[in-house]
């Protein structure tokens, strides 16, 4: 394989990485603060088809992702409403969450369909993209990729070094401990969630507006799934979860490329990897129990009540 | 020290406070005041409405009336940090720290103003030394003891410089020694002019260190004394408010025993399952016909292990635990049901009963093997719903019906039901944990009475509890849990409580000596 | 906040009861609402989604075909979802039982034997077992969280079929469609009502009904299933064995779903095809949830799912609506649900007036 093409292909890693790399890191951040949200699908199902709505009625593809932000932040509303204030079950929540928004991005996108775009515009870097293999890899890429990694870092950071970030870890590892202290238990989840929904609704504008600039019903393929199991794989690590990501990008790309390249499978085969691969993973991490209960926030999907 | 030498306004005053929940009333208009530099004690039961009242002051609940001054002044404390901004600490029972955080995460949590771990944990240093509370900023809490844990919340407190240290019930997890050394501390902070409000039941605690006592029961003040200048009877009858009876055996001659050995525990060893968890090593006891058996130890020490391992939760090598000889380490709860083994676990409410379920379905829970409530596969509803009746019948159980749900009962009554439940199977070994656990002292008679008429008529008694007065009062023989390793047993009638403290405590004689020195240097550094 | 939630202290059988009624009733107003937002007559489209579907025979002999899956897969969720065992991989199963089921239809295409439709069934049940036996290995053995399994599967299990239908079993005279050969006549499922499309499986629907309702009131089962969703650690102190549990309810559950998969294509489909639903499985989970995760209750909420369904149909067709509007309904009506849930366990109280009637307690 010469360079070009090994650049082609790890462009394309990239690309279908981002997208989870923006889900699973908002909700490991929902996570953290000890909400079990289930409706990433349905959070970016939404998120993709608004901004890609927005995206053909203004043309402004910082609106459409600012619109998308809103509305996965919209949807994460209701869910935050029903668990935290209504104290109803979180799976239960969860699933509603994506069926609702399978449903009502397929309602909105129902004049989308066939529509074209002609995807995020590139933010190149002058001079460095200009580097033979780590310019085109690093510095010629649309804005929703930098964000992308800006905002596993900024997690990063607010998580470990942050007032906020700690008093966010300590609501999700006891929530009775945090509002004995005086912290406002449900204020936090709250903002968590939202901020949860809106990285997935950053993540399904993504699919539309660059992935594959276009809308057709479901096209999320169950990539809200992959970033929760991601979170797991991840054991609650902002960059784990980069690393988790790229992972997942490159099983995709190869699934594709072997195709290209003509290898005698079915079509279909191929196309289960990602799902498999998913499996696998969330076994090999879970069999480590210790591990995975040491690190997963103690009131994770827990409900709680202040009165008492 | 003189309370009335210079101050003469009271660094906090209540008066009138009412609180009220759905079907109860916590608070009952209640007034007391605490002076500057004063040890104020506020006694009283289980449900006594303490924590209420507490929780008012701390402004995690707000009072339906009622007038809180500060230092004279008109204050309304609506949330925690008001309370801190005041000047008030508090120290609380449970629920205080976070487990997968640092003791300097866990500070700074509670503290205003910049973030920054490396200052604090000077400052931290700073304290601790200044004390005597040796705390060790990055270390992470699952990795404490409850003695260590609450030097932490201790010393969070005193970091921001209180003029009012609560402090919630703050020896129950401690031993003897350990509650010496908190005394120290206390008795120097009242000197230094730090208010205490000291929330307990233990009435030689409160004889010990505090300058007055106010008493509460089912909600209402009902005096306010010098403990000094009262016996512990006179206040425990004032807290109370009623006479009590002491348990009474039959057979009175406790050191007749059968010595016909029931149940025995062989070299048991187990790795908990818990990611925090204490691990049991090598633990061995022999159980006879007749007696009980107390097994006393803070909270934390491989309690839970050791009552999992017992009742079957988790399974263990065969040989490890026997019954009539017969190895039983591998027979799951049922199986050790029907072998004659019954069991009170501490936690009422999710463990010991299904909350949201009726009270006949409970019985059913644990009682359809022995009690045979199972007729060809089907739930005998006949004879579930009269074994329900005779438990709360047998044991004085206040209920609205045997289709109430378990959770509506109170925590007295709900205990009442579940040792009975246990106790009518008729069973060869009868284990509880915490028996009397945050029940009322009436409930706590009624159980007490009941193991000891269990015993006396053949069945092993086992019961694991941090309560040492109780072990003290019913037991036989008593042993002590520490790290997951039991001491020797010794008969009752020898043991005293320093031994006792000294063993709950992981330390003998020597080592404890070590640790006042080691102490020593550090307040020279 | 303009209300305040008090906990009863135990649970109000009659807000059981109410609360789905309660959260139809608020999805019919949210909904003529949204219609009257999208420029319809809000009473007419409700009456074309709801009322037309079902007033013929024809019609209400369609609900009962659309209701069969519903209520096959619903009632086995029911038992895991009581027992918090969240298996959302029903789809998947389903696919899987139709591909055994379909997969002996083919391979005896030729025979007339009476047995062949028992085998099929008894094939379909074991494939949505098998399909359902994955995570429930992961999670006793590696406890691996089988929500994220079973759905992983959902999407294998649906590329499975579409490679079997684009490759070995599709139709040699298909003119290359991804479809296969259409079932023989003793491959078929019986029809029940002359002249409609309601077949056999309705009646094992309800039969399968009637034994898990048998089971849950009366037998220990049920009480385990019970105890085991509601407080584990009591389940633990009875003796009753979560991974059992876990191995029980998605076998069953897959079981059924697979039994569901198999009804369909031996019914109403007659053949297999890349996509043989509309998302049962999915619905199933809401219509689990709306009957209370009661047999009885799965029943009647299978029944209300089905006429979704059908009314999202007659709306595309009289009016020209999406059918997307049938998601956005079931979606909103298991929210609704979901929200008027917590007057099951708390008390709904407006702040004003609060204070007095505390303090008179």
């Amino acid at each position: 394989m010469n360079s070009d093409v090994l650049v082609l292909t790890l462009l394309t890693v990239i690309s279908a990485a981002t997208p989870l790399i923006f889900a699973a890191t908002g909700e490991l951040v929902a996570e953290k603060s000890g909400v079990l949200n289930l409706g990433v699908e349905g959070m970016m199902l939404v998120g993709a088809v608004s901004a890609f709505l927005a995206v053909t009625e203004t043309q402004s593809a910082l609106f459409a992702c600012l619109v998308a932000l809103i509305a996965g932040a919209g949807m994460a509303l209701i869910f935050a409403f029903l668990t935290l204030t209504l104290h109803a079950n979180q799976v239960a929540t969860g699933l509603a969450l994506t069926i609702f928004g399978i449903g009502l991005s397929a309602l909105v996108g129902q004049d989308l369909v066939g529509v074209a775009y002609a995807g995020l515009p590139k933010l190149t870097v002058p001079v460095l993209a200009d580097i033979p293999i780590i310019g085109p890899l690093l510095f010629d890429h649309n804005f929703l990729i930098y964000l992308s990694i800006v905002v596993v870092f900024g997690v990063l950071w607010f998580l470990q070094k942050s007032r906020m970030g700690l008093i966010l870890r300590a609501v999700g590892e006891s929530h009775d401990a945090a509002h004995a202290i005086g912290y406002r238990v449900v204020l936090i989840r709250y903002l968590a969630t939202l901020f949860g929904g809106g990285m997935a609704g950053l993540g399904g504008a993504y699919i539309s507006l660059s992935y594959s600039p276009m809308w057709a019903e479901n096209m999320t393929a169950g990539r809200g799934w992959i970033a929760l199991a991601l979170v797991v794989f991840a054991t609650w690590r902002p960059v784990r979860v980069l690393l988790g990501a790229y992972l997942f990008g490159g099983i995709t790309i190869l699934q594709l490329h072997a195709q290209a390249i003509g290898v005698s499978i079915p079509s279909e085969m191929l196309s289960m990897l990602p799902y498999l691969v998913t499996i696998i993973v969330l076994v090999m991490i879970s069999r480590d129990s210790n591990r995975v209960l040491g690190n997963a926030p103690a009131c994770l999907g827990k409900p709680f009540n202040a009165a008492a | 020290m003189n309370l009335s030498q210079s101050n003469t306004t009271p660094r906090l005053r209540l008066s009138g406070i009412t609180k009220a929940f759905p079907g109860c009333l916590a608070n009952d208009n209640i007034d007391f005041a605490v002076m500057p530099g004063e040890i104020h004690a506020l006694l009283g039961e289980n449900g006594a409405g303490k924590s209420t009242l507490v929780k008012i002051i701390y402004g995690l609940l707000k009072a339906d009336r009622g007038v809180i001054e500060w230092e004279g002044k008109h204050v309304s404390i609506d949330n925690p940090a008001a309370a801190r901004a005041l000047g008030i600490g508090m120290v609380f029972q449970h629920f205080s720290l976070f487990e997968a955080l640092t003791v300097a995460e866990n500070i700074a949590l509670s503290l205003d103003g910049a973030y920054n771990l490396a200052a604090l944990s000077e400052k931290i240093a700073a304290v601790s030394a200044s004390y005597g509370l040796k705390v060790d900023p990055k270390r992470w809490v699952h990795e404490l003891s409850v003695g260590e844990r609450q030097r932490v919340e201790i010393v969070r407190c005193l970091l921001q410089t209180p003029q009012l240290l609560v402090m919630d019930e703050p020896t129950s997890v401690l031993t003897p020694q350990e509650v010496d050394k908190l005394f120290e501390v206390l008795r120097r902070l009242s000197s230094e002019g730090v208010s205490i409000l000291y929330i307990s039941h233990k009435l030689d605690e409160i004889k010990a260190l505090c300058h007055h006592a106010t008493i509460l029961r089912q909600g209402r003040l009902v005096g306010e004394v010098v403990p000094a200048e009262e016996t512990a009877l006179s206040m425990a009858q004032l807290m109370v408010g009623e006479q009590l009876a002491e348990p009474l055996r039959a057979d009175a001659d406790r050191d007749r025993l059968d010595q016909e050995v029931l149940f025995q525990v062989n070299e048991l060893t187990l790795p908990s399952e818990q990611p925090f968890g204490v691990d049991l090593h090598a633990i061995n006891f022999e159980l006879n016909r007749g007696e009980i058996f107390g097994i006393a130890g803070v909270a934390g020490n491989g309690q839970n292990e050791l009552l999992a391992a017992l009742s079957g939760e988790v399974s263990t090598p065969p040989e490890t635990i026997l019954l009539n000889r017969q190895p039983i380490g591998r027979y799951s709860p049922t199986q050790r049901r029907s072998a004659g083994i019954t069991y009170v676990p501490e936690e009422r409410l999710g463990h010991g009963a299904v909350p949201d379920m009726a009270l006949h379905e409970n019985a059913f829970l644990s009682g359809f093997i022995r009690r045979r409530l199972l007729r060809h596969g089907m739930i005998d509803i006949l004879a579930r719903n009269r074994f329900a009746r005779e438990v709360c019948d047998a044991f004085n159980v206040k209920h609205s019906g045997i289709e109430s749900a378990a959770g509506s009962l109170s925590g007295g009554n709900l205990q009442k039901y579940i040792v009975g439940r246990e106790v009518l199977q008729k069973p060869t070994v009868f284990i509880a944990a915490q028996p009397t656990w945050g029940v009322d002292a009436g409930a706590a008679a009624v159980i007490h009475q009941a193991l000891l008429d269990l015993a006396d008529s053949g069945s092993v008694v086992l019961i694991v509890s941090q309560d040492l007065d109780e072990l003290l009062l019913i037991s036989d023989r008593i042993a002590v849990i520490s790290g997951g390793r039991l001491s020797q047993a010794m008969p009752t009638r020898t043991a005293d409580r320093n031994r006792l403290g000294m063993l709950m405590g992981g330390m003998k004689a020597g080592t404890l000596q070590e640790e006042v020195e080691a102490q020593g240097v550090q307040h020279a550094v | 906040m303009l209300f305040k939630l008090e906990p009863r202290g135990g649970i109000s059988a009659r807000m059981v009861y109410l609360t789905p009624l309660l959260a139809v009733g608020f999805t019919l107003v949210v909904g003529a609402a949204l219609f009257a937002a999208l420029g319809y007559d809000p009473i007419h489209t409700l009456k074309v989604f709801f009322i037309h579907p079902v007033n013929s025979v024809q019609g209400l002999a369609e609900l009962g075909v659309k209701a069969t899956p519903l209520i096959l897969i619903g009632l086995g969720l029911a038992v895991g979802f009581r027992a918090n065992v969240w298996n959302i991989g029903a789809e998947g199963q389903l696919t899987l039982g139709a591909i055994a089921g379909g997969g002996v239809a083919l391979y005896f295409y030729d025979s007339n034997s009476p047995l062949l439709l028992p085998a099929m069934m008894v094939a379909g049940v074991l494939g949505g077992m098998a399909w359902a036996a994955i995570p429930a290995f992961l999670k006793t053995r590696f406890n691996t969280n089988e929500i994220l399994t079973s759905l992983m599967l959902t999407y294998v299990a649906l590329l499975l079929l579409a490679m079997l239908v684009n490759g070995p079993w599709r139709d040699p005279d298909g003119y290359n469609f991804p479809e296969s050969r259409i079932f023989s006549e003793a491959a078929t499922l019986p029809i029940i009502l002359e002249g409609t499309r309601l077949h056999l499986g309705a009646a094992i629907a309800l039969l399968v009904a009637v034994i898990l309702w048998f089971l849950f009131s009366r037998t220990l089962f049920g009480f385990q299933v019970r105890v085991i969703g509601q407080a584990p650690a009591a389940a633990g102190y009875a003796g009753f064995s979560q991974k059992k549990m876990v191995w029980i309810s998605l076998l069953l559950a897959g079981g059924l779903a697979g039994l569901a998969g198999l009804v369909e294509v031996a019914g109403p489909i007659g053949q297999l095809l890349p996509r043989i639903s509309p998302g049962y499985g999915f619905t199933a989970i809401i219509v689990a949830f709306l009957g209370r995760l009661h047999p009885v209750g799965v029943v009647l909420a299978g029944l209300l799912m089905a006429l979704s369904y059908l009314g999202g149909e007659s709306a595309q067709i009289e009016l020209g609506l999406p059918v997307a509007m049938t998601g956005v309904f079931q979606g909103m009506l298991l929210f609704f649900l979901l929200a008027s849930d917590v007057l099951v366990t708390y008390r709904l109280r407006l702040l004003p007036g609060l204070k007095r009637r505390a303090g008179g307690v």
